[in-house]
């Protein structure tokens, strides 16, 4: 890690308010996919968890000046868009052949 | 199992036991030979008849000391086998398998006759059952050991009840069938404990080990008399003793040959059968012996006074039976087995020729009361012989056999010091003869009656066909022959008889006719007087002391009462527990089948909840 980089930034922004917006956002995203009725819905929820968690990474390897946390979600960010595109993908194909995006509805392999 | 020889008296027993064991198998599996009726009767005869045979041989190879043994191990043990099955011929269990296969072919050739109208898959049944009795009870008399008799005991029961409930048609028949059964089951249990209690004292069960250990005083006699009293149990159970007699006179509902070969000969007489193989282990046990011979004798009474009062011919032979074995029993308790044992011979023979001379009678007239009967002197001469022949000898005259076993019995008692049942005894033989001559009287005597009966008004009275008279004349010249024998060769009797006890024994007996014959045929003394002088006595035994009354109370009051309270506290207490756990199980499947709904979102929510609590309990400040 360089030595030039600030260990923290004045006016200090201090860990737990990264980590409290991180778990926010985490209870933001949970309750999109748990009660969101509409798949698109859900993949944003999702978005919003993996988000809220890059968050987290990025905090701690700033506050504990390590860069394995950056590289890391320098990884989640692409692998996140790799998910999203399949995942809306997948929605405009079941929706074409369902003609519904509701989760509710997509019961075929229920008893 | 020991090496045998052709001469030896335990082949020819057991020869005797297989063959009717053969000719139940071959009716039993053999359906369309037992459907037949007579052709099976003829196979079911020929096996006795070749079982008598036997029987006479081992009898007749049989020494008074002498003793065979065949046996083979049935439930091996690591010391010794614990039970085995067998053969044991000596003196007693030869003579009683003569008596046994000689009675058990004497009916069944009569059954012949006495069951002509039967339709023919019913007498196949029956000759199916008689051939299983014949086996059953050979058995029960060459057991070498308490396993097998009760085994061989039970079969016998079976066959009583089967043969009781003969013609199972009849309400009051299928009743006695199942009251025999209860109640000689009631004495069974006792048997059973007691066979259990000794081979608990003792760890064998065979009669021969049985007797060394006792003759060697090796068996504790503290607490040995629950163990025999258990066994007496047995014994009153099937012999009819007070208070559990009350089963053979209904078992009267059986066809008679049944009655005379089961409930008369031979089954009934297992219980006294059992005491004479086992005299030495009650010799022991004092106390119950005399308790086995106040209950005999107060039985022998009782019975005698309850056949006063019959007006069915075979009711006042049933109550006979029972009188006669509570002579038997008395003998026993006096410690004089072989008086006993005399008894049983010569009352198998006279009481099976008084049996199914009534059977002749029932036959012919179409009813069991006497009263339907009478004047039938003229119309069945021979029955009337052979049945005064039996009469004479169950009433104890002098050239009958009866008689001297019957005098054997009195002495036995005397010379066993109870002076109490010794009186009882003499009553009852006083009884006895009046009994008896009351039926010749009123049956064979006075006016001729209408008939009332299967065969109608106006029906001819004749005797019966040869196949009935024949099994009658050879027990009727057996009756006697025993009695000419024992005129002969006197045998030297275990104890001394007081000099005035055969005129006694007569003097009662020809009291007893006289009495029957001034009130039934001179009429010098009027029935009515008789009955109104012991009208307590005559209301008390015409309602049989009121014992059934007593047992169907107690059933109906005590025993049936506890079954439905026990009966009650399995439905709702036991099953209660067991249903409310069920009713839980369902209701608890019932809800958590529900959280299985299906949705993602769901199971999400479940999961992340559960992660929280999971944290908040990690992270629970502690």
């Amino acid at each position: 890690m360089p030595a030039s980089m600030p260990t923290a930034l004045p006016p200090y922004v201090p860990l737990h308010a990264y980590l409290v917006l991180a778990a926010v956002l985490f209870s933001i995203g949970l309750f999109g996919v748990v009660t969101r009725r509409n798949t698109i819905g859900i993949l944003l929820g999702i978005e919003l968890m993996l988000n809220s968690v890059n968050i987290n990474l990025v905090a701690f390897a700033r506050f504990s000046g390590d860069v394995a946390g950056l590289v890391f979600t320098v990884f989640t960010i692409s692998i996140t868009v790799a998910e999203v595109a399949l995942g809306l993908a997948l929605v405009i194909l079941i929706f074409r052949v369902r003609r519904t995006a509701v989760a509710d509805h997509l019961d075929l392999l229920r008893g | 199992m020991t090496p045998v020889a052709m001469t030896d008296p335990g082949i020819f027993a057991a020869i005797a036991l297989l063959l009717p064991a053969t000719s139940f198998l071959i009716l039993a599996l053999g359906y369309p030979l037992r459907r037949s009726g007579r052709a099976a009767g003829l196979v079911s005869i020929l096996c006795a008849a070749g079982a008598l045979a036997a029987a006479l041989r081992a009898w007749s190879l049989e020494t008074p000391e002498g003793m065979t043994r065949i046996a083979y191990e049935w439930i091996p043990q690591e010391a010794g086998s614990l039970a085995t099955v067998g053969v044991l011929a000596d003196a007693d269990s030869t003579i009683m398998l003569v008596l046994v296969a000689l009675v058990s072919l004497l009916v069944q050739v009569y059954s012949l006759g006495y069951l002509d109208t039967e339709p023919r898959p019913a007498l196949g049944r029956y000759f199916t059952y008689q051939s299983l009795f014949a086996f059953s009870m050979m058995g029960l008399v060459l057991a070498p050991g308490f396993l097998q008799l009760f085994i061989f005991w039970e079969l016998v029961g079976l066959c009583s009840y089967l043969l009781i409930g003969y013609w199972y048609q009849r309400p009051e028949a299928a009743r006695a069938a199942v009251k025999a059964f209860w109640i000689t089951k009631a004495g069974d249990v006792g048997l059973l404990v007691g066979i259990v209690l000794l081979w608990y004292r003792a760890g064998t069960f065979d009669f021969l080990e049985l007797y060394d250990l006792v003759r060697a005083g090796q068996l504790p006699v503290a607490g040995l008399a629950g163990v025999t009293f258990c066994l007496y149990l047995g014994a009153m159970g099937k012999s009819a003793q007070f208070p559990l007699h009350v089963w053979l006179p209904d078992a009267m509902e059986g066809p008679t040959p049944v009655s005379a070969l089961i409930h008369a000969a031979t089954m009934v007489t297992a219980g006294v059968y059992l005491l004479r193989r086992t005299i030495w282990l009650f010799a022991l046990t004092p106390d119950v012996l005399h308790l086995i011979g106040w209950i005999g004798a107060f039985t022998a009474l009782l019975a005698a006074v309850l056949a006063c009062v019959q007006s069915d011919i075979k009711r006042v032979l049933a109550y006979s039976t029972v009188s006669q074995l509570g002579y038997m029993m008395t003998a026993m308790g006096a410690g004089f087995a072989g008086a006993g044992f005399l008894h049983l011979l010569t009352h198998g023979i006279f009481k099976a020729l008084l049996f199914l001379g009534a059977g002749a009678l029932i036959h012919s007239v179409g009813s069991n009361d006497i009263y339907h009967m009478g004047g039938l002197r003229r119309a069945m001469p021979q029955t009337v012989i052979v049945f005064l022949v039996g009469t004479l000898s169950l009433a104890g005259i002098p050239l009958f056999g009866g008689f001297y076993s019957k005098e054997e019995i009195l002495g036995a008692v005397w010379s066993g010091g109870l002076a109490g049942p010794f009186w009882m005894l003499v009553a009852a033989a006083f009884l006895t003869a009046f009994y008896m001559f009351r039926v010749v009287f009123i049956a064979f005597w006075g006016e001729h009656r209408s008939v009332h009966g299967a065969h109608g008004v106006g029906h001819h009275l004749h005797d019966a066909p040869p196949v009935m008279t024949i099994p009658l004349w050879i027990l009727a010249v057996m009756s006697v022959g025993i009695g000419l024998f024992f005129l002969r060769h006197h045998a030297e009797p275990e104890f001394t008889a007081p000099a005035w006890l055969t005129p006694l024994a007569v003097g009662v007996a020809v009291a007893g006719i006289l009495l029957a014959w001034l009130t039934y045929q001179v009429r010098a003394i009027s029935a009515d007087l008789l009955a109104r002088a012991f009208a307590p006595i005559r209301r008390a035994a015409l309602a049989r002391f009121w014992l059934d009354d007593l047992f169907a109370g107690f059933y109906r009051h005590v025993l049936l009462d506890l079954s439905r309270l026990i009966g009650w506290i399995d439905r709702y207490l036991v099953d209660g527990v067991v249903n409310l756990l069920s009713a839980w199980t369902l209701i608890w499947g019932d809800r958590l089948r529900r959280i299985q709904s299906g949705l993602p979102q769901d199971y999400v929510y479940g999961l992340a909840v559960g992660l929280l609590l999971l944290l908040i309990w990690v992270q629970w400040p502690r």
